[in-house]
């Protein structure tokens, strides 16, 4: 135990503040959280993940959104495990044709008002995927979309900005 | 000669014909006729190999019918046993009653291919649905992949168990943690799983029929996101196995910077896998000091390479990016930070006695079981199955560097973190050599067009065991097939033979142990 006790205090607490030229944004776009997600989500943000069809990457990245150094937990954006509490639905990757029913129930199982956050290159077009027998191409050809997040994976800082974009427009 | 083609000679005698268009692969390849193809699995197994991969080819660009191909490893030996499968009489037979790992493969090239696999115990689909239409088989040329599919009505059979007090758990295909889909259903007794059926598919992309319309060049992109995880792995041998086949070059450099590459992402992956073990051992803590580790890591690779995942710097002929002095000082720096946190962290790991209760004992995969599955990676070698690429028929660099390969023999969830364990301090070692020894020179080479109706092999160690591509040129030396073994494909089915007589609880943590992936299966 007194190992375990020394590490963290050795550790430390290593959450980054963001890049500046974020923190000028997120505070702008924090101040707009105020008002959306108080006012539409209770005060917090609570995601649930969809691999609708993804290499894996994206969720690499986006696990990394939960590591200490990014920390999303501290603007109130937690992941849930049921879509019943979702308020925003975080879907990578092209859809393929196995996966679009299991989508399409997920966005069915989600509670209005939702948002839908399409991340990765994919997840916009297919990206290298493409559309065929097997692949729909992006998310919004099966679910309506309300904003996307590109790159192959996203960084976690592209993630995390793609989210709060997301909540401040809608 | 070497022990497997002289025991397929001894076996088969006249009838082994070993092809000598395939000069340029590396592995020794040979024809049998189609009635005999059981018959050489049964002079593989009593050599004591395993089966690496088992695959179909539509060779009907080249005038020709169907091919069914196995590839059996003994050792540091590779032996490929083709048969020809005539169109009008597509079927062949089965060799899963020798072979387990047969069993999956098989199902996958009847549904995907078409061929039937005589004497195959259960046919039932596998990565095609049940609401594909019946004679889509996406594999075969005259498939158009481009159209999407319709779906007709069907219904998948699953395995059932009766009596009293048992009951079902269907969990996925969208599971509770940011994970990849699947489906899985468990039958139980109380909190004992009784049995676990598997069912992967979900993310099948179409990947093998992809890079039949792709150019050689465009290939190293598409292998990179067979599974985003181990996207240096899967690119590494894409492009070997293409280099293989165009009889290309490396440059030296070249070789050097993929193995430092190939460990930077063993040790990454590693590390998140023992922290999220821990964590579904309700062990937070590890989860976010391993994190921690694996993002210094990933912005370390950022800054030298240019992406947090080292994704598309492979390619064949070479790598896109070098490596500087102040690159190697940064790593070595970066290494000696990392290591010591580590085994800091290996300490607590060893003496907290709540996470022992959970991880020792808990879904035993035991040597016997694994060695008949044909497991490969973490999963064989902690079971007490000495195999490792890098070591056993080693491809430049690992030529070069000695190393150890961690073998466990308890095949339980411990196990199976102590392997992984082991191999980051090796690959810390590994690195530290490869910025010691790495050659100057250039980091890529020319790339030749590839000649029709040449193959080309490659097997790569990837942080979860051997990845194997195996590409076949056209007629005008385009790409006819290119054949992905992701080391999951085989490692899957331990998991499930591994869970019977756990409790439901422990699943999620067995699970975690093996940490397969579900894209490179499912391709």
């Amino acid at each position: 135990m007194i190992r375990i006790l020394k590490q963290i205090f050795r550790t430390g607490i290593v959450t980054e503040p963001l890049p500046p030229e974020m923190e000028k944004e997120i505070v702008e776009i924090c101040s707009k959280l105020n008002d959306s997600i108080r006012k539409r989500f209770c005060g917090s943000l609570t995601i649930r993940q969809v691999d609708a069809g993804s290499c894996n990457g994206c969720e690499l990245e986006i696990h990394a959104l939960n590591n200490p150094v990014y920390n999303c937990e501290r603007f109130g954006i937690h992941f849930t495990a049921s879509p019943r509490f979702a308020d925003m639905l975080l879907v990578t990757g092209p859809v393929s044709h196995n996966m679009e029913i299991a989508l399409r129930r997920t966005y069915d199982a989600t509670p209005s008002p939702k948002l839908v956050v399409a991340a990765g290159d994919c997840a916009f077009n297919g990206g290298i995927f493409g559309e065929s027998y097997a692949s729909r191409g992006g998310i919004g050809n099966v679910i309506p979309v309300d904003a996307y997040i590109t790159g192959c994976p996203p960084t976690p800082l592209a993630m995390l900005k793609g989210i709060v974009a997301a909540v401040s427009k809608g | 000669m070497s022990l497997l083609t002289d025991a397929i000679t001894e076996a088969l005698g006249g009838d082994v014909r070993f092809d000598s268009t395939q000069s340029f692969s590396p592995v020794v390849s040979c024809v049998v006729p189609r009635q005999r193809f059981t018959d050489a699995a049964k002079a593989m197994k009593k050599s004591h190999a395993l089966l690496a991969a088992e695959w179909a080819v539509d060779e009907t660009p080249f005038g020709r019918g169907f091919a069914v191909f196995a590839c059996y490893r003994w050792w540091s030996e590779y032996l490929i046993i083709k048969i020809e499968v005539p169109a009008d009489d597509p079927v062949f037979p089965s060799i899963t009653k020798k072979y387990v790992p047969a069993y999956r493969f098989e199902r996958q090239i009847h549904s995907l291919m078409g061929l039937v696999p005589v004497g195959h115990p259960d046919l039932r689909p596998w990565i095609k649905f049940e609401d594909w239409p019946e004679d889509a088989w996406p594999l075969r040329k005259s498939f158009d992949g481009q159209t999407s599919m319709k779906r007709v009505k069907g219904e998948y059979t699953w395995a059932r168990a009766e009596g009293e007090g048992v009951y079902e758990i269907p969990v996925g295909p969208v599971h509770a943690g940011i994970i990849e889909p699947g489906h899985f259903r468990f039958q139980a007794v109380g909190e004992m799983v009784i049995n676990l059926e598997e069912r992967l598919g979900y993310v099948h992309k179409g990947i093998e029929k992809r890079f039949e319309s792709l150019s050689w060049k465009e290939g190293p992109a598409l292998a990179g996101r067979v599974s985003g995880d181990t996207t240096v792995a899967h690119s590494t041998a894409y492009s070997m196995a293409v280099e293989a086949i165009t009889n290309c070059a490396v440059p030296e450099r070249a070789y050097w910077l993929r193995a430092l590459f190939l460990e930077r992402e063993r040790i990454a992956n590693h590390l998140g896998d023992i922290g999220a073990i821990c964590n579904d051992a309700a062990f937070a803590f590890m989860l976010y000091q391993l994190m921690r580790l694996k993002e210094i890591m990933m912005r370390t690779n950022h800054k030298l390479f240019g992406h947090r995942f080292i994704m598309d710097r492979v390619i064949p002929g070479g790598v896109t990016v070098d490596i500087s002095a102040d690159g190697k000082k940064e790593i070595l720096a970066e290494l000696d930070c990392i290591s010591a946190e580590f085994e800091r962290l290996v300490v607590i790991y060893d003496e907290h006695s709540s996470l022992d209760d959970r991880v020792k004992e808990t879904g035993i995969l035991i040597p016997e079981k694994a060695r008949e599955l044909c497991t490969v990676g973490i999963v064989a070698r902690a079971s007490g199955l000495n195999l490792d690429c890098r070591a056993m028929n080693p491809y430049p660099p690992y030529d070069r560097i000695e190393m150890n390969v961690p073998v466990f023999i308890e095949g339980d969830v411990d196990a199976r973190v102590r392997v992984r364990t082991e191999e980051i301090r090796e690959s810390v070692r590994i690195i530290r050599f490869i910025l010691e020894n790495i050659p100057e020179g250039a980091v890529s080479g020319p790339v030749g067009q590839p000649a029709p109706e040449t193959t080309g092999f490659a097997a790569v160690e990837g942080w979860r065991g051997e990845i194997i591509y195996w590409v076949q040129s056209g007629p005008k030396g385009e790409i006819n097939r290119c054949m992905v073994r992701d080391p999951s494909s085989l490692n899957w089915i331990g998991l499930e033979q591994s869970i019977y007589g756990n409790i439901v609880p422990d699943f999620p943590l067995c699970n975690k142990s093996f940490n397969q992936s579900y894209s490179g299966h499912d391709v």
